[in-house]
């Protein structure tokens, strides 16, 4: 589903010339579960960033479900992120203003999507993310940061795509609330089978996913399945 | 994105922050304020000399010695000064088809008292019996001079209202004797209250027979204009060309530099109303120039609010949102401001223009252009002042946008 070829990025600053990706070559099935692991500084949020369709390669192409996306204009690939990806990201960014449930609908109001139809999904994707109905009307300061950031993975889910893609989800968050939010993750690619790609510098995070894409300075030196995998919730019924 | 999710959004911003969108709008409510009231006050002086001209009459020619050009400096220019016309240019205009009555005048200036004492320094006109028709005036007791009068050289006065009552107080003037210039006159009428037309007051004014002005105050036969009462409104214009021709023959004098002026009523008019559109372009100008400050602190406040919320900004984007939803995003809330802070204003300005006419004793008229113009300037305002906010906005790199702390 995902396909990268030969990715380079380049950043130009002034005179300085950056590498923050080379050659990198890798494919991403649907319904895997994947982590992306590196050092800081390695090119591991460039990389999501270019899967994510935020920013585009200097070089090679990048084929979504066999569409090269390497070279769309920026509301083409705005396109994209509405339909195809959802994100998650290490401060949430969840809006200040709004309640939990109008966070959620937010991506269906770029769709076009009506207020009804906007609020039974929303419903649907706080249910499927296991996020307690009782704090559906509450602003994002009322929760704590793991209801936070499971608001914004509903957010991330309400428009059904194709990859979830976390860069640091459980960075702000304590052992027990990051495997909480971990947790929804492996439930989510288990029941529903949703493509996840989480982005990390943490071992023992990245051993919640399947496979592991090792990346240093720019360049994807290791590839591999998790022997040793933590499955927090062992009763999920497995789509696989 | 719907129509209605973008003004929802919009106004969801502008009253997260109510003191800072409270004090933007109160900006532009100044402006646009200002702004209406100022038009409505022009507005309303336009309206009240054109009722005060067509009290005079519409149908009015008045010959003046001298040259005046109305529509190019003051209107007395020259008055007084020139001597040309007299008696026999009256009876040449009588002679011309369409006129329907002629009242020639002099008129000075004189100390005049009572025979209780008080005085009073006052217009004093030596007319014929034909001013009470061509001036549009009534006598409101007493009696107006006749042939008689003309012809006896009298010594009989009637008085405008305000004189009476500036010499008289609440007693009957009828009978009563009067001083001007030291020549005694009997009063024989009191005319009835016109009200002041801007540039001269009828109801403070003194009249004697046209001869006796002539022979006794003033021993000068020159007249200081001739009115001229045209049969029909429509016949002013003709009639204009009419007495110039004949007042150029009477005088042989050469067309291009006659020694009298003939301006007809509608013509002072235009001129008053030259004269207070610019006054009311000046004033609007000054109060636009406050509705400007007031777009530039909308602007101010929308260059805040996209750099407080660029890490939204990023996750808009992030979830979907085109660049031109962000810029519309914006755009709409700089127009929500304005538009509030224009209804507002527009409201603000009819109170002021209301309380203007009650209390300042200034006519004003809130006109339904003025209430467009000021929220067609205010809508301006919104877009022009907020667009390049929503433009940083919408142009914000994404993920950039999402990295801001």
């Amino acid at each position: 589903m995902i396909k990268l070829e030969k990715i380079t990025k380049i950043y130009k600053n002034s005179e300085i010339e950056t590498i923050a990706l080379k050659n990198i070559d890798l494919e991403i099935k649907e319904r895997e579960f994947v982590a992306i692991m590196g050092p800081s500084g390695s090119g591991k949020s460039t990389l999501m960033h270019i899967i994510g369709c935020l920013d585009k390669p200097t070089s090679g192409k990048y084929y979504l479900q066999n569409q090269d996306v390497s070279k769309l204009s920026d509301d083409e690939l705005a396109e994209i992120r509405k339909n195809k990806i959802g994100f998650v990201f290490q401060a949430f960014n969840l809006l200040p203003r709004m309640k939990v449930i109008e966070q959620v609908e937010l991506p269906l109001v770029y769709s076009g999507i009506g207020y009804k139809e906007r609020r039974e999904r929303a419903i649907k994707a706080l249910r499927d993310s296991g996020f307690p109905e009782k704090f559906w009307e509450y602003y994002p300061n009322q929760l704590s940061g793991g209801m936070q950031q499971r608001v914004a993975i509903a957010r991330a889910l309400v428009n059904d795509p194709l990859i979830i893609l976390a860069d640091e989800p459980t960075g702000n968050l304590d052992t027990k609330t990051g495997e909480i939010v971990l947790d929804t993750f492996q439930r989510l690619n288990f029941e529903f089978g949703k493509t996840i790609v989480v982005v990390t510098h943490e071992e023992y995070v990245a051993k919640h996913a399947e496979r592991i894409i090792l990346i240093k300075d720019g360049e994807l030196i290791d590839d591999y399945k998790v022997k040793d995998r933590i499955i927090i919730n062992h009763n999920y019924h497995t789509l696989k | 994105m719907k129509i209605y999710d973008l003004f929802k959004e919009a106004l969801r911003s502008v009253l997260s922050n109510k003191l800072r969108s409270g004090l933007t709008i109160l900006g532009i409510i100044i402006g646009i304020s200002a702004v209406i009231s100022m038009l409505s006050i022009g507005e309303g002086a336009k309206r009240q000399l054109a009722q005060s001209i067509e009290s005079l009459g519409s149908n009015i020619l008045t010959v003046f010695p001298g040259i005046i050009q109305p529509g190019r400096g003051i209107v007395s220019a020259g008055r007084g000064t020139a001597q040309s016309l007299k008696m026999k240019d009256v009876e040449a205009i009588k002679k011309i088809d369409g006129v329907k009555a002629v009242s020639p005048e002099i008129i000075r200036r004189f100390q005049i008292i009572s025979s209780a004492g008080k005085n009073t320094n006052s217009s004093v006109l030596g007319v014929m019996p034909e001013y009470l028709e061509v001036r549009n005036s009534k006598i409101q007791s007493g009696r107006f001079f006749q042939e008689g009068d003309i012809k006896g050289i009298s010594r009989n006065a009637v008085l405008g209202p305000t004189v009476a009552q500036d010499l008289f107080g609440e007693e009957d003037p009828i009978g009563k004797t009067i001083r001007i210039n030291k020549v005694s006159f009997k009063v024989i009428g009191v005319l009835e209250p016109k009200g002041s037309v801007g540039f001269m007051n009828p109801d403070e004014v003194v009249l004697i027979p046209l001869t006796t002005m002539q022979k006794i105050l003033t021993g000068s036969e020159y007249l200081s204009q001739i009115a001229v009462q045209a049969q029909s409104s429509d016949l002013v214009e003709p009639l204009k060309e009419e007495i110039t021709k004949v007042l150029i023959k009477e005088h042989r004098v050469s067309p291009d530099n006659p020694d009298f002026s003939v301006i007809a009523s509608q013509e002072f008019l235009n001129t008053f109303n030259a004269l207070i559109n610019t006054m009311t372009i000046f004033l609007a100008s000054i109060a636009a120039i406050s509705l400007l400050v007031g777009g530039i602190g909308i602007m101010n406040m929308m260059l805040t609010s996209v750099t407080e919320r660029t890490k939204e900004i990023g996750l808009r984007k992030a979830i979907g949102a085109k660049n031109k939803e962000i810029l519309l995003q914006f755009l709409i809330e700089s127009l929500v401001l304005t538009l509030i802070g224009g209804l507002l204003g527009i409201i603000l300005g009819i109170l002021i223009s209301i309380v203007v006419s009650k209390f300042a004793n200034i006519t004003s008229q809130v006109s339904i252009f003025s209430i467009i113009l000021a929220f067609g300037f205010s809508s301006a305002v919104g877009i022009i002042f907020g667009y390049w906010p929503a433009k940083k906005a919408a142009n914000l790199d994404p993920i950039t946008a999402l990295r801001y702390e």
